[in-house]
């Protein structure tokens, strides 16, 4: 049995681990409200924006844009892959990119080159360590109040690619904050579009929230009188569109970050509390034999005297 | 009654506006626009400038925008207002840095993934090593 000595440094250690556990886990938790404030007043900007979109999309317009067709040949896509800068946030980006994974090998076993733009340290050093995957965008350290300015590059690489038929489809991947408890590792696609009205009627008859309230009305042929002219126009609102669904995406993913971490780092301080009690029982014990012991060593002395 | 027109200013980050009004005035790329209930749709890029509100009661709300859309249907403003300031140059510059990060990533310059990477090495390490540990003691008894 160890010394009572050793056990006690071991609940020390664990004590101060408990320390930093709990620390983390309350920091997270202030952290988790404000995360959520930040997504749900991103909201209504892309409520509004898919609105104009499926407008856009429903207006005869002779105009039809690259971001709007899909293309019969895959040769390359492109993956822009959401995760978080720090650790000790559970199994969090580990769970997106075990979906991610397979997704990838399927494109590869089909003989499609994948690209791949990072948004967070933990995907940049994950993706350097995967091989036939190029990466070719990265931008971490975000901070807690993420800008749309800070993800603007990164995107504009993939639309660009996209634009100039080096990408054929583009995806999203992130994990989704559904609750504190739960964050779904999640893949959207992002482009072309038809893609994403499929999606979004998938989410639609699947009620979730933030699809609802876009609703196509459904009339006569209209068109909008575009100034400067159509091409311009959608041009801008489809990037504006693409730029709001990665951001809404980084908040998702911000959220789910904060949530991931308090729940893993609350489960790290009960098990701290758990061995913090077993040591505490096994140190009591072996001091209570040492009593014991001292107590029958000097009864028999003084037995044999 | 006068009729109006339901108004949505939203950015990225925040709502900025929702309610009725009477007229909404802004600066499209084309120039300044007017618009009254019953418009007919349109949409157009934003230039930098104020969006004015006027409301039934004849109060007038005023917002900057530094660009973003006007969409006009019938019954609905939206205005998609930009954040920061944008342009082609600026977002090209922001591109190329993005793409220089990764290029760093790649070309092992980033010290904090190499501490990142260090570490998870040293961990798998220490974990051999007391698996190692664990079996010799095994053996001997």
């Amino acid at each position: 049995m160890a010394s009572g000595r050793e056990i006690k440094t071991k609940i020390k250690s664990t004590q101060n681990m408990r320390k930093v556990t709990r620390a983390l886990e309350m920091v997270s938790a202030a952290k988790i409200r404000r995360a959520q404030d930040l997504m749900k007043a991103s909201r209504p900007y892309a409520r509004l924006m898919r609105k104009v979109i499926a407008h856009v999309a429903q207006a005869s317009t002779e105009f039809s844009h690259p971001f709007l067709s899909e293309r019969e040949q895959v040769a390359r896509v492109g993956y822009i892959v959401v995760s978080t800068d720090r650790g000790l946030c559970g199994g969090l980006n580990s769970n997106m990119f075990r979906r991610l994974l397979p997704a990838i090998a399927e494109w590869q076993k089909q003989g499609v080159q994948v690209d791949v733009v990072a948004i967070g340290q933990k995907a940049i050093s994950f993706f350097r360590r995967i091989k036939g995957v190029n990466l070719v965008g990265s931008v971490s350290h975000l901070g807690e109040k993420p800008k749309l300015e800070q993800l603007v590059g990164v995107i504009k690489v993939m639309m660009d690619a996209y634009t100039a038929n080096a990408l054929d489809r583009v995806f999203l991947a992130y994990s989704d904050f559904v609750n504190t408890m739960t964050q779904k590792p999640t893949i959207d696609a992002l482009l072309p579009l038809p893609l994403v009205a499929a999606e979004m009627e998938a989410h639609q008859a699947a009620g979730e929230s933030a699809y609802a309230g876009v609703k196509l009305e459904v009339g006569h042929d209209w068109d909008y009188l575009y100034e400067p002219d159509a091409q311009t126009v959608i041009e801008h609102v489809l990037g504006r569109y693409i730029e709001s669904v990665v951001y809404q995406a980084t908040l998702e993913n911000l959220a789910s970050e904060h949530a991931a971490r308090m729940v893993a780092m609350k489960a790290a301080s009960d098990n701290a509390n758990k061995v913090i009690d077993t040591l505490t029982l096994t140190y009591n014990k072996a001091r209570q034999a040492a009593i014991t012991q001292e107590i029958s060593e000097i009864v028999g002395g003084a037995a044999a005297v | 009654m006068t009729p109006t027109i339901r108004v949505d200013i939203v950015s990225a980050e925040a709502e900025i506006f929702s309610g009725d009004a009477t007229m909404v005035v802004a600066t499209g790329e084309l120039g300044e626009l007017g618009i009254t209930p019953r418009h007919a749709p349109l949409i157009t890029r934003l230039k930098p400038g104020h969006v004015d509100v006027l409301l039934e009661n004849g109060d007038r709300q005023q917002f900057y925008v530094s660009g973003g859309i006007l969409e006009v249907q019938p019954q609905v403003v939206t205005v998609l207002a930009d954040t920061a300031a944008r342009a082609a140059d600026l977002d090209e510059a922001s591109a190329q840095r993005a793409m220089k990060e990764a290029q760093d990533a790649l070309a092992n310059r980033s010290d904090a993934i190499e501490i990142a990477e260090a570490q998870t090495k040293l961990t798998e390490a220490m974990a051999q090593l007391q698996a190692l540990e664990r079996l010799r003691k095994n053996l001997k008894h």
